[in-house]
């Protein structure tokens, strides 16, 4: 049960940090599971050797391994910045491949496909997952503090700006190359800090899992589902679709039946919501209000306050 | 009379097609500048090459007496030379208010401050005011009409204070009585000090608004001059009826 709370605080995690750039920008960066893998393996390398478990010391290093990976995510992004769109998603998931093909080779670093091992910390037994749940918990909060932040701010009206129209941004004066990389950044350190608690928490890194392609595919249907550009959207999104996943799995059994039924519950929500949660609610809520107001001549019916999502 | 844009043998072509044929044309500091010429001739592609969308394979662009090396739409636009869309393109998810202060200009370090700070705010609800928009600050643009969006445009274009407005069709697509306006702040805009370049299909427009007028046809400069000049030019009779 604790287990399910960490992974769903996790994909809220990692939700809410793709959301600084794929929901507010609407660069749809199918990468990010790359930098989950480098902050798994960060942590993972620099632990191994620990014999008798590391303690909270992982934990400490955890923002370092944040900043790291934003500094490397920048030269990442000023070569996938030359693309947009499309384009974009495919190079950002082709380098999800390339870390993937880095862990499986740079055997003396990563130990190949036998993975790294890290010593389990000498927690007490009953309530050893209470440090993860923690950890997951202030990375979870550190991306919604960073997501709030920029909602609000004018970093992230010139976000907003190049999901609507990069050109006529570009046009203005706006700066979107700065703009952009520092969404990208911080989202994929962000991502890479909750790659490490998980790194340390499940205690065995292999190649397959560290950098998968079905961890981006999680934080980007979460995105959607929640309601994209909004700063609960992701959160939400995680509390129904992991839940959901881990009910389907067990249900399911060993087949990979459940990710057809996870699919099934996006298709859905596709279908009725499209625009994701969050947002739908807003708009329903708005049309209720404005159908109740008496019409109003002097703003006519097009003069509707924006719904703060 | 000094150049405020000048753009020097200007090439550029898309496969075979040669869209901007060796062009050559100034902007007078002060001046409503029309850029006219039938379809086909060039003329959003030369906007595109000045305002750095595209880049060109040949020639020189001179904006404020200094070359631009790399024409830049966001290096451009902080320096004065800001230009509109044939569409009216506005952000449609943001507020009309939203709209005019994310077109004032920005430093790096400013980007964490609020979205809309005391003083843009002010600069945008007088700009909202002469636009007739003011009842309508904090409504999303895309609830706006699509009259309303060419003004919305228009005034952001203005909050960064630039010296030349590149306008694309200002008018295409808009009714008769909201040409009459935007003439007007063409025209008080242009009284307070700003420079235009147009490019316009409505001809009386152009006859009565801009001085000098330039006419394109295939890539190239055909004729410039006073618009009274341009209309009897037998080369720009002939590119526009044909012989």
């Amino acid at each position: 049960m604790q287990n399910l709370f960490i992974f769903t605080l996790m994909f809220a995690a990692l939700g809410s940090a793709w959301n600084i750039i794929g929901g507010y920008s609407g660069y749809i960066s199918l990468g990010h599971a790359a930098f989950f893998g480098v902050g798994a393996y960060a942590i993972g390398i620099t632990f191994t050797h620990v014999s008798i478990g590391s303690g909270y010391r992982p934990f400490y290093v955890l923002p370092l391994v944040g900043i790291g990976v934003a500094l490397v995510a920048v030269p990442i992004g000023w070569v996938a910045f030359r693309t947009r769109a499309a384009t974009f998603a495919i190079v950002t998931i082709t380098l999800l491949f390339v870390v993937q093909q880095l862990a499986y080779n740079l055997r003396s670093i990563t130990g190949g496909s036998q993975g790294i091992s890290l010593p389990p910390p000498s927690f007490p037994v009953a309530t050893f997952e209470e440090p993860f749940f923690y950890a997951m918990l202030g990375v979870l909060a550190l991306s919604m503090l960073a997501s709030w932040w920029i909602r609000g701010s004018k970093l992230g009206l010139a976000l907003l700006s190049i999901r609507d129209d990069e050109d006529r941004a570009r046009g203005l004066g706006v700066q979107t190359g700065f703009a952009k990389m520092v969404a990208f950044a911080l989202s994929s350190g962000l991502v890479a800090m909750a790659g490490g608690v998980w790194g340390y928490y499940i205690g065995f890194i292999y190649p397959q899992f560290a950098v998968d392609p079905l961890v981006t595919i999680g934080m980007v249907l979460m995105v959607y589902l929640g309601g994209k550009g909004t700063l609960w959207g992701p959160v939400l999104g995680a509390f129904i679709l992991v839940p959901a996943q881990q009910y389907l799995a067990y249900r399911l059994g060993a087949s990979n039946l459940y990710l057809v039924g996870y699919a099934a519950v996006f298709l859905v929500v596709m279908l009725l919501l499209p625009r994701g949660i969050l947002p739908s609610i807003a708009e329903r809520a708005r049309r209720l209000r404005t159908r109740r107001l008496p019409p109003d001549p002097g703003r006519g019916p097009q003069a509707k306050e924006v719904v703060a999502s | 009379m000094n150049a405020l844009l000048e753009v020097q043998g200007l090439v550029k072509r898309f496969g075979g097609v040669t869209a901007v044929d060796d062009c050559s044309f100034a902007v007078e500091a002060g001046s409503i500048t029309g850029l006219i010429g039938p379809n086909g001739s060039g003329k959003t592609t030369v906007f595109n090459l000045v305002t750095g969308y595209l880049p060109a394979d040949r020639g020189q662009i001179l904006f404020d007496g200094r070359p631009v090396r790399r024409p830049d739409p966001t290096r451009l636009a902080r320096r004065g030379l800001i230009r509109t869309f044939q569409q009216a393109r506005v952000f449609a998810q943001l507020t009309v208010l939203e709209n005019l202060v994310l077109a004032s200009p920005q430093t790096w370090w400013q980007a964490g401050k609020p979205r809309v700070g005391a003083a843009e705010r002010t600069r945008g609800e007088e700009l909202l005011a002469e636009f007739n928009l003011a009842g309508h600050a904090n409504i999303v643009a895309a609830e706006l009409s699509f009259g309303q969006r060419k003004l919305l445009e228009f005034a952001a274009t203005l909050m960064s204070r630039p010296s030349l407005v590149l306008l694309d069709e200002p008018t295409a697509g808009v009714n008769p009585v909201l040409i009459e306006t935007i003439e007007s702040h063409i025209r008080r805009l242009h009284d307070e000090g700003l420079t235009f370049l147009v490019v316009e299909h409505d001809m009386p427009l152009v006859m009565r608004l801009c001085d000098p007028v330039i006419v394109l046809d295939r890539g190239c400069k055909i004729a410039e001059g006073p618009a009274a000049q341009v209309q009897r030019d037998p080369l720009v009779l002939d590119a526009y009826l044909g012989s």
